[in-house]
């Protein structure tokens, strides 16, 4: 008798062999010079249950230029293994040409070249366009929104994510998950939830002061589709109040809790569960663990890291889904569920080239109407890049829209040393194009934006880039937080991503003298997106535009102040 | 029951303070331990320890210890100034044999259950736990 992992082997091979996950297509129709949404599109409907999975949309709602990393170092077991394969590594790996719209869309190198080929990317009217295509195909199919969906924008700060809300319950979600959320304060999203037309899930979502449940945010949610029971389990960002501002939500905890995962599996299983999705906002490594630990979940959709993947991971018998982030991508899985198990799947990334996918005009309207109060405000033109500068964040240590916060930074606050967060949202900008309020926002955006001033002696400074580094390159997956090394500016170092927590950084350097930073100094420090309250000063987005704004055209020096050994 | 873990409160800013590197176990602990077992030998098994793989708040960390044959449980926070943090005895007819509480961590550090369970034996469950400055998640 074939063993179930034989058929979910006999699927990942498929997608292989025949480009079930789009990708041999790709490169096809670029060769043929024909890009359609049909072709994107395509997919020979399989089995009798479909997901759609987006998340990490960070509430962008129109099309954006987004670069993905070229730096993403794995550490311990997951040292050179998928999602840490960056550019020609990874176009190796998938089979994917140099230069093809696939390159474009999941690799870095010549992004500002072929992003003026192939345009923009995302767009939640465009996303609506192929989630009501998979519809058509399959009309019952479920829509799970990973999270980090009511952060991240202009508007989505003016109107506490109901600009989000709006736009996205006319996708009609059928369940969601969390993390960004909670950072416009527990009354407002509660506030939120307690009105959503779907399912908030979180089966590590506690109340803090009993260490116990909550009715808010019940663990998971039966659905009856194509004549299956399916049970979607949520799994909430685990450190939230670690990695984000605690005092903001104190009523909650989180944590892993793959114990009461288990519990959870075991009861949607002894209800009749056929199919157990769990929709996860845990970041790709934390989640290969969690399967490996975890038995009896089918699908995990996994969301936080920002990794898009051509073709799910199989872990045991359970299958991991990456989606990308800022709308940039959809991904479709169709699964055979028979006998009560998963037999078999299908599966494709779908990119959401903004150009080529007609936007559904329904949604158009509804982005608009959240726009419209704020069109002057988002449209002002603060300054341009130069024609050779391309700003991004994606990466573990400083991009360049980074470099270009701490440099404002350091001259607005008039500080020695800058910090700023190692966050993965945030679009990019192409040389030679305008930079508005709207693009400074968008890689700004958040409810404790206050760019503080501070003391710290070198000591201390070391202190937190351990603890920070360590948060990326614990070698246990259950100890890092997903998020990437804090980017600074006028501090050089040396990191050794194998050594232990204290022993990573060496070689600190103060960038303005070019001498070496003494423990016992105090140095001035400007950073933003402290987690402790009462953080005081001006808001980043304001010191950046002021910075841009005297800038006029942005050009800056290539950084080479961080030494990355021992990947 | 595999090893698992819980999670606590919110990070104050008092997180700063406690912060920092791992805290090495002292040789207290090692003298509590050899109190407790009398020098006795400590293998694994009936003994969970559940803890947070990082601490939402280090002043007051959830934990949780069962088994289902203890007649004891000794748990010991090795890198605080003072390891000891408590110890159960459970009854011949206790119905759980199994306590929670919270405790405050020093900073990054293991947390060590010893049980002696009914045939005398002893075994042991650990759990490292991080306290962290925290920030900057993606």
């Amino acid at each position: 008798m074939i063993s179930r992992r034989d058929f979910l082997q006999t699927s990942m091979a498929a997608a292989a062999l025949y480009g079930g996950s789009g990708f041999g297509n790709w490169a096809r129709v670029a060769a043929q010079q024909s890009l359609t949404q049909d072709k994107l599109l395509e997919f020979d409907t399989f089995g009798n249950v479909s997901l759609i999975h987006v998340t990490d949309i960070h509430a962008q709602l129109k099309p954006i230029y987004f670069r993905e990393p070229s730096v993403n170092i794995g550490v311990g077991d997951n040292k050179g293994a998928v999602p840490h394969v960056t550019g020609a590594d990874f176009r190796k790996l998938y089979g994917i040409d140099d230069g093809s719209p696939s390159a474009y869309a999941l690799t870095y190198d010549d992004f500002a070249s072929l992003g003026k080929a192939y345009g923009k990317v995302g767009g939640l009217d465009r996303v609506s366009t192929v989630i009501n295509a998979i519809r058509a195909d399959r009309p019952d199919a479920l829509l799970l929104d990973g999270g980090d969906t009511w952060h991240g924008s202009y508007t989505c700060y003016h109107t506490q994510g109901q600009d989000m809300v709006n736009v996205m319950n006319a996708l009609k979600p059928d369940a969601m998950t969390f993390h960004w959320e909670f950072t416009l304060g527990s009354d407002r999203v509660n506030e939120i939830v307690e009105g959503l037309p779907f399912a908030a899930l979180g089966q590590n979502i506690f109340d803090a002061e009993w260490d116990e449940p909550t009715e808010l945010f019940p663990p998971y949610k039966f659905f009856e589709r194509g004549g299956v029971k399916i049970a979607v389990i949520g799994q909430a960002f685990p450190y939230m109040p670690i990695a984000n501002p605690g005092w903001m939500f104190p009523e909650y905890s989180f944590g892993i809790r793959d114990e009461r995962m288990q519990e959870m599996v075991d009861e949607v299983r002894a209800q009749g569960a056929e199919l157990v999705v769990c929709l996860s906002h845990n970041g790709f490594d934390v989640d290969k663990q969690m399967a490996g630990k975890v038995t009896g979940i089918d699908v995990i959709l996994s969301g936080h890291t920002h990794d898009a993947l051509p073709e799910p991971v199989l872990v045991g018998e359970t299958i991991i889904v990456a989606s990308g982030s800022n709308g940039k991508f959809v991904s479709r899985v169709d699964l055979d569920v028979r006998d009560g198990r998963m037999m078999g799947f299908r599966h494709k990334l779908i990119p959401i080239f903004s150009d080529v996918i007609t936007p559904d005009a329904a949604v158009t309207k509804v982005i608009d109407e959240q726009r419209a109060p704020y069109a002057d405000a988002l449209a002002e033109v603060i300054g341009k890049t130069a024609d050779d500068q391309t700003l991004y964040r994606r990466g573990n240590f400083n991009g360049t829209w980074d470099d270009l916060i701490c440099d404002a930074l350091i001259s607005e606050r008039d500080a020695d040393i800058a910090l700023s967060p190692g966050v993965r949202w945030g679009p990019s900008i192409l040389p030679g194009q305008d930079i508005t309020r709207e693009d400074i926002w968008n890689v700004t955006s958040m409810s404790y934006g206050q760019a503080y001033r501070t003391e710290m002696t070198g000591e201390f400074l070391h202190v937190v880039l351990e603890d920070v580094a360590d948060n990326l390159f614990n070698p246990d997956p259950y100890y890092q937080q997903g998020g990437d090394m804090v980017r600074v500016g006028g501090l050089g170092y040396r990191i050794d991503v194998t050594k232990p927590q204290g022993d990573r950084i060496t070689e600190m350097t103060l960038l303005k003298t070019g001498e070496m930073i003494d423990p016992a100094k105090t140095y001035q420090i400007a950073g933003w997106a402290s987690v402790n309250e009462g953080t005081e000063g001006p808001q980043i987005w304001d010191v950046v535009e002021a910075h841009i704004a005297k800038q006029g055209t942005i050009s800056l020096d290539p950084n080479n102040s961080v030494t990355v050994v021992g990947t | 029951m595999e090893l698992t873990r819980r999670n606590a409160i919110l990070l104050g800013a008092s997180a700063l303070l406690v912060a920092g590197l791992p805290i090495h176990a002292t040789a207290s602990t090692d003298d509590a331990i050899a109190a407790f077992t009398g020098g006795a030998e400590v293998g694994e098994g009936d003994i969970t320890l559940t803890a947070p793989e990082i601490a939402e708040n280090g002043n007051t960390v959830p934990i949780e210890v069962s088994s289902e044959t203890a007649v004891e449980i000794m748990v010991l926070a090795t890198g605080n100034p003072t390891p000891a943090v408590a110890t159960f005895k459970f009854g011949k007819l206790a119905a759980s044999r199994s306590a929670s509480t919270r405790i405050r961590l020093a900073g990054t550090q293991d947390v060590v259950a010893i049980a002696k369970l009914e045939d005398g034996s002893f075994v042991q469950a650990t759990s490292a736990v991080k306290v962290t400055i925290g920030g900057c998640g993606g």
